[in-house]
């Protein structure tokens, strides 16, 4: 039976077993639901679905927040890459057209899956939905991959945080991007080992990072950093599966991310008070929206 | 936690605690009226005071109240739709001391006249807590099969309610008693281990001194 309290674990039971973390993590989390393999693996595939659609729905030119500060980057994205504008080659400029549409979908009110968060739910479609087409993965490759990735959120939230209120970005899109890579990783037929790597990899790189949302929204900067997010999740997979070590092991990065986001003041855990959302543009914005305040 | 705890819900943007965790309270408030509500009164506190119109905290609560799920495609339109069903909503800027900052107060009317009223804070992750109803203390997270039961204080009542579920084989997991005053309406909140028919909370409902029960899926 496999826990969720490390990613060394999850990598030792995969190796024992000679199979890939998904394959574990699909047949405990079955027991643990009582439900059938085929049962869980149909919600999963569900949840791909919406994420497919959200990708979809998120690129309009005319689409716009409910509070009106954000919308239709996706769409610039998409006719850059359309028209061979954009300086990365296809894969990537496809990956920033997906994390910008589902983001951009939450931000005007339209159905996302968390993954962790709202605020991160761009990252592992864009991530996962990118290298299916980009590599002509089957779709049993791309909905096993979310699996791995629900273990790394798992191992994460169990000994961190997938909260910004109280860890700050690095905790959801820090979490979201680890779990893309991991899944990323996985989907390129990377061993458990350099899945852990990947994990490690991406979380190492977004440390730090605060969560300081203009005017307490979901939108700036949260919508860009989830193109950032599927950016690094595909730098830190191809670092791993170049067969690049993380020198610090995955668990011990996820202990320093939690202790980073204990240090964190809370003015920089989405209360708004401070970073980006303390700036005079910010302020501007906010009284736009919400009106003058004392 | 499993799997579904990290890659879900799915749901309507943008936030887990100011869109979806206010589906959820307002759905429990709509639950708790038991019939189509003409009008809501909405006090929002503190976080969700500031940010509602940006969040849509306004629309998530009032598509919860007319039943809609936090994956509702309608909850966009939900006020909309509200005016169309003949729902009156009013929202007015309140502050409740030592509440939670993302608190709601709702009070439904339904068309005879009957009214329901309830304190519910979202607690981050579309999590929420219920800590007021009619005014009473209770303790109700949605997670798990809950009962919601209003009676008068009187020797006896908690008792049949236990022994009729015990009857049923439904095991309870929790249990919390309020009451106005001595004699006066109380409340009582139980949580259980299995999922509850509709048939099985009309019954418990027909029991000696009870005014209403309402029984919760978990969300």
């Amino acid at each position: 039976m496999i826990h969720y309290l490390s990613v060394s674990g999850l990598v030792q039971a995969a190796v024992l077993q000679n199979c890939r973390i998904s394959d574990l993590v699909l047949e405990q989390q079955a027991q643990q639901l009582e439900q059938t393999p085929d049962q869980v693996y149909d919600a999963m595939a569900q949840s791909l679905a919406v994420m497919r659609q959200a990708v979809v729905d998120g690129i309009y030119p005319d689409l716009r927040s409910t509070s009106g500060l954000t919308g239709g980057a996706a769409f610039k994205m998409k006719c850059a890459v359309d028209d061979g504008k954009n300086i990365c080659g296809r894969m990537f400029g496809s990956a920033m057209v997906k994390a910008l549409a589902v983001s951009e979908l939450n931000a005007a009110m339209g159905k996302i899956v968390a993954a962790p968060t709202a605020g991160s739910c761009g990252i592992i479609p864009a991530a996962v939905l990118t290298m299916q087409e980009e590599h002509h993965l089957s779709e049993d490759t791309a909905v096993r991959a979310l699996f791995t990735a629900s273990a790394i959120g798992m191992v994460i939230a169990q000994n961190a945080s997938i909260s910004g209120a109280e860890g700050g970005c690095q905790a959801e899109c820090g979490s979201a991007s680890a779990m893309a890579a991991a899944a990323v990783t996985e989907m390129a037929g990377g061993t458990p080992q350099q899945v852990s790597n990947a994990c490690a990899i991406a979380l190492k790189n977004i440390l730090g990072l605060v969560c300081d949302p203009v005017a307490g929204l979901v939108e700036i900067p949260c919508i860009k950093r989830n193109a950032m997010g599927t950016a690094n999740a595909f730098v830190a997979a191809e670092l791993a599966l170049a067969g690049i070590e993380s020198a610090i092991p995955a668990d011990e990065v996820i202990v320093a991310m939690k202790r980073i986001g204990d240090m964190l003041p809370v003015s920089l855990k989405e209360t708004a008070d401070g970073g980006l959302a303390d700036t005079p543009t910010a302020k501007k914005l906010q009284e736009q929206v919400f009106g003058k305040r004392e | 936690m499993n799997v579904f705890d990290i890659i879900g819900p799915v749901m309507i943007g943008p936030s887990s605690s100011h869109t979806a965790g206010a589906v959820r309270i307002g759905r429990i408030a709509g639950a708790l009226l038991g019939e189509d509500a003409v009008k809501a009164e909405i006090g929002l506190h503190g976080s969700f005071a500031k940010t509602y119109k940006g969040h849509g905290t306004d629309k998530a609560l009032a598509a919860g109240i007319m039943g809609m799920e936090p994956s509702d495609s309608r909850i966009r339109e939900s006020l909309s739709v509200a005016k169309k069903r003949g729902l009156e909503i009013s929202f007015y800027l309140t502050h409740i001391d030592g509440a939670h900052p993302n608190t709601a107060l709702i009070t439904l009317t339904g068309a005879d006249g009957k009214t329901v009223s309830l304190e519910g804070a979202s607690i981050g992750g579309g999590n929420i807590r219920i800590h007021k109803v009619n005014g009473m203390e209770v303790e109700i997270s949605g997670e798990a099969t809950t009962f919601i039961i209003l009676h008068n204080d009187t020797p006896g009542t908690i008792a049949s309610v236990t022994q009729f579920l015990a009857g049923q084989n439904i095991n309870i997991g929790s249990f919390r008693l309020s009451r106005r005053q001595k004699g006066g309406l109380a409340v009582m909140t139980l949580e259980v281990d299995s999922p509850v028919s509709g048939g099985i909370n009309q019954e418990l409902e027909r029991l000696p001194n009870i005014i209403s029960s309402t029984v919760l899926a978990p969300q």
